[in-house]
């Protein structure tokens, strides 16, 4: 087996050394009765140049070359190359969590950095070394507000992220943290602002919005603060799209940002792994979930970091811990970073105007098209829009496949009342070219029915 | 300053200093108008973002710093050279299987088609990953003994959630939830805090003089409100429980299951399948087992295997089998306990442990495991007359020793860890397992070469023997690192989280 590095006289010699007659004399505490005397039912042992092979066939069968509006919570745009070429230095890759920052301080520096560049694009005072994904870390700035507030519900947009919102359902269910959804405008696509007000009360811990919103509208963060806060509950505002905030303001009314950092050079790997990270304002640093890298010095005054505030943490508090999360996207973590560093303070501007561009055009050219309307188009919005069409998308759809082209994502499915409405997302790397040729084929239903 | 270089020469081990280049932050490089990237001319009418947004417009910029793509290359790339990695050497981190990862597995995961997935892309354009899922389901299964599994989990511990989530909804659908969950002294700390987070009161379990669960303690503290026992097998000081299936008849007879947290799995693939020892739920770690790399702390994924009464109440969505043939996501599933991520995992990390599976095929599986265990021993041999064994039970994948004799002479196992730098080695686990009062925890993995075992072993031998004669030199280590003896105290009494902007 070629990643095994010891040839047979070696392994003789070893066993001999240790005293053992034969490899099995090693396993014989296991039970006779449950060793396993058989191969296992695996592929038999592959060539490097077969494995390729096979996902190369695997990516085929996939279909590419298509063009996409595909969004609703990832998203496609261009990645550096740098960000590969340095990510797989085996130096960052083949490292451990940095608990010996003597031998660390590249992955600690890195995390720091990274920590900076996400409170700074938050509005945020403070942010730690990754979560898991938006969705779980959404969940985990709710379970964090409620060791904060003291209170135990929350009061969730409907506009949130569907999978989000399960997943804080999942989450919740068993810490007796109850929460209530606030639908929307109709006409905004905004939380409906009276309905949540009608919904916060003093027990409330926390207001979870997200901005833009599943719609893609941007929500109006001080308007939702003064509700939340007026009552002293914690506003939470979740971000699903990393880019936007290139152009669109920070949620500084937040006490707590939960975001998904996947649109910073991370590939969309058919959704992981992704990236998520919670910001919050200072005050609530000690009930923050995950790990946290800090900067101190050594003993000869240099200027290092360290894994900090770790009592936090499973391992020191065990079943006391804010959180029982360990291994974070430490290496998707360090693909943002250079990514952001990058594109950098006018970069990420000039992108985010690049995909509002993009998707305005996108927008005014689809609805252009008869039998075809926006919905929510009196609000602002980033890169993404909802298109309601006369004809069901269970029609135009594969008539777009057709032509190597995948549509809007449904939303009846998580929202049965806007019946043949879709979600389209436009960015940086679609081609006026795709979306004229999108507009065409949705025009030609309405020709031919 | 020169005695301290006099002696690193003298040092026995595989390193000479060398230079490290010194970079500061990222922040205090950058300067105004230097660019890394360009846009390609936009193709649509450009928008005036501001009218657009109107209040929602972001007018202050946030403080991204502006350096030129050669900069950037030099800044990641010193950062780096300041790491130890498994590529340099052995990283023989007990419970945290260090193994070589493999490039091939990088490779494949960028490959087009797969790496540019969009998870919401219709089931009919994603055919190809889904039965790249699908193999690794059934390998995965075939290698537990199990028969469901969910891949959807994040990491290690969202799999101990997932798999405690499973227990729930088990005993609720049983018609009581039960109240709490066993766990031994000697588990990892997410087991605790995963039962709090699902609910659950923990109850700890002392381990018997073997440092094995107490089948004494366990009758008589498994009850009607016992949920389950989170075990870790083999434990965490690379014992295999050769009483397992006891344990899991004392809480099968008591209605409460039996889980398995899968760190140590390392041990036991090819060789003996929980499945089959009375496990009920586990999880897997792909970032130990299966060889996708740790990255600095992550991605993980932790995918949860189960017997078939647990698989209604798996996560959705779940892959199956559609009637024309094709794969797809089922969601119509009443019973489950809802989603535990958004989409369906951390797909980049199932590729890259399909990718290992093939690699190794079963006979290279089964002789992963054998070389896994092969290592430990040969390390316990070559140690165990100068570091007191605490526990004189069989290892399997690991050996853990106690710093009992060192510490006599007022060095403990962190000191002997941070000297092990100086010899060119990332440390073993310090201090844990609990149980082990200055437990060093040391797993070599397969990855090891003879050569490379033997030069741990000397420079462990070595340190031992400074204990004796300069203790003072180990007391003070590290001696050859860019930084030494951080002060952790200040970090956290007042923590600079990040940099920021100066005043002016």
């Amino acid at each position: 087996m070629r990643y095994l590095p010891k040839s047979p006289a070696e392994r003789e010699q070893m066993l001999a050394e240790i005293g053992a007659k034969s490899i099995d004399d090693l396993f014989s505490v296991i039970p006779a009765e449950y060793r396993l005397n058989r191969d296992l039912d695996v592929p038999r042992q592959q060539g490097e140049s077969e494995i390729i092979d096979y996902f190369k066939a695997a990516g085929q069968k996939n279909a590419t070359n298509f063009a996409s509006f595909l969004g609703a919570g990832a998203y496609r745009h261009y990645r550096p190359v740098i960000i590969d070429s340095l990510v797989q230095r085996g130096e960052f890759l083949t490292s451990y969590t940095p608990y010996q920052a003597e031998i660390t301080q590249g992955t600690l520096q890195a995390i720091f950095e990274f920590q900076t560049m996400i409170a700074e694009l938050t509005g945020m005072d403070v942010a730690n070394a990754s979560m898991y994904d938006g969705s779980t870390g959404a969940a985990e700035a709710v379970m964090m507000a409620v060791r904060v507030t003291g209170r135990h519900k929350a009061v969730v947009a409907r506009t949130v992220h569907p999978e989000y919102r399960e997943v804080m359902a999942t989450y919740a269910k068993h810490q007796g943290l109850p929460s209530t959804l606030v639908g929307y405008d109709r006409e905004t696509g905004r939380v409906d602002l009276k309905a949540l007000e009608a919904e916060v009360t003093e027990e409330t811990a926390a207001v979870l919005v997200q901005s833009p919103n599943f719609f893609g509208t941007i929500e109006d963060i001080p308007a939702i603060a003064e509700i939340a806060h007026k009552k002293g509950a914690l506003l939470i505002v979740s971000i699903a799209e990393a880019v936007s905030l290139g152009v669109v303001r920070a949620p500084v009314e937040a006490d707590i940002v939960s975001m998904e950092a996947q649109s910073f050079g991370v590939a969309l790997s058919y959704g992981g792994p992704f990236c998520g990270v919670i910001a919050a304002k200072e005050a609530y640093l000690r009930q923050m979930p995950g790990r946290l890298v800090g900067q101190t010095v050594d003993h000869d005054g240099n200027r290092g970091f360290v894994l900090t505030l770790s009592t936090r943490e499973q391992h020191i508090r065990r079943e006391k811990a804010t959180s029982n999360i360990c291994t974070n996207q430490a290496l998707v973590a360090l693909m943002a970073t250079i990514f952001l560093t990058v594109y950098g303070k006018e970069g990420i501007r000039e992108l985010a105007e690049h995909n509002l561009a993009k998707a305005d055009y996108a927008a005014k050219t689809l609805a252009e098209q008869a039998g075809t309307k926006l919905l929510f188009n009196s609000a602002p919005r980033f890169h993404e829009f909802v298109l309601e069409t006369a004809e069901s998308p269970a029609l135009w759809g594969p008539r777009l496949l057709d032509e190597k082209i995948v549509g809007g994502v449904e939303l009846s499915r998580w929202y049965p009342e806007l019946g043949n409405a879709t979600l389209w997302c436009a960015t940086e790397v679609n081609t006026r070219e795709q979306i004229d040729a999108a507009a065409k084929v949705l025009a030609a239903g309405l020709v031919e029915a | 300053m020169a005695t301290a270089e006099t002696i690193e020469r003298k040092t026995t081990g595989k390193v000479r200093a060398h230079q490290t280049q010194n970079e500061g932050l990222v922040f205090e490089k950058s300067s105004p108008g230097k660019k890394a990237y360009k846009m390609p001319p936009l193709d649509v009418p450009a928008v005036d973002a501001s009218s657009l947004l109107g209040k929602s417009h972001r007018d202050k910029r946030a403080e991204l710093p502006e350096l030129s793509e050669i900069e950037i290359i030099r800044h990641f790339t010193r950062l780096s050279t300041w790491n130890y990695a498994i590529d340099l050497g052995m990283y023989p981190l007990g419970s945290c299987t260090m193994k070589y990862n493999p490039r091939v597995n990088e490779f494949v995961a960028r490959i087009e088609g797969l790496a540019d997935a969009h998870p919401y892309r219709p089931e009919s354009l994603a055919q190809g990953i889904l039965d790249v899922m699908d193999l690794l389901q059934h390998c995965l299964l075939d290698i537990t003994g199990m028969e469901a599994i969910t891949l959807q989990p994040a990491a290690g511990a969202h799999g101990e959630f997932t798999g405690i989530l499973l227990v729930r909804a088990w005993h609720e659908s049983q018609g009581n939830a039960r109240k709490k969950v066993l766990i031994p002294d000697s588990a990892h700390g997410t087991n605790p805090a995963t039962a709090a987070i699902c609910g659950y009161a923990v109850e700890n379990l002392k381990s018997n003089a073997d440092g094995g669960i107490d089948l004494e303690a366990l009758e008589r503290q498994v009850d009607e409100e016992t949920a389950a026992l989170m075990l870790t097998n083999p434990s965490t000081i690379g014992v295999f429980e050769s009483q397992i299936h006891k344990i899991a008849e004392i809480l099968h007879a008591k209605g409460a299951l039996l889980y398995m947290d899968g760190a140590n799995m390392n041990a036991l693939v090819g060789k003996v399948r929980p499945g089959d020892f009375g496990v009920d739920v586990m999880h897997l770690n792909l970032h130990k087992t299966f060889s996708t790399p740790h990255g600095g702390g992550g991605p993980g994924s932790g995918p949860v295997a189960c017997k078939g009464f647990l698989e209604p109440f798996l996560p959705i969505p779940v892959l199956v089998k559609k009637e024309d043939g094709t794969k797809g996501w089922n969601y119509d599933r009443p019973k489950s306990v809802g989603r535990v991520r958004a989409f369906y995992g951390n797909v980049g990390m199932f590729i890259r442990a399909m990718a290992y599976i093939l690699a190794n095929g079963p006979d290279g599986l089964r002789q992963t495991t054998e070389d896994a265990v092969l290592n430990a021993n040969y390390i316990r041999r070559k140690l165990e007359d100068l570091y007191e064994l605490p526990y004189k039970t069989a290892s399997m994948h690991e050996v853990v020793f106690s710093d009992k004799k060192q510490a006599a002479k007022g060095i403990k196992t962190g000191d002997i860890a941070k000297r092990l730098i100086d010899y060119g080695f990332h440390p073993y686990t310090v201090s844990f397992p609990l149980i082990v009062h200055g437990a060093l925890m040391i797993e070599p993995t397969e990855s090891e070469s003879l050569e490379e075992l033997d030069l741990f072993v000397e420079a462990m031998r070595s340190i031992a023997k400074e204990v004796e004669e300069t203790p003072e030199l180990v007391k003070s280590a590290p001696h050859s690192t860019r930084v030494s003896r951080l002060d952790e105290v200040q970090a956290a009494r007042k923590p600079i989280l990040r940099w920021r902007p100066s005043e002016n």
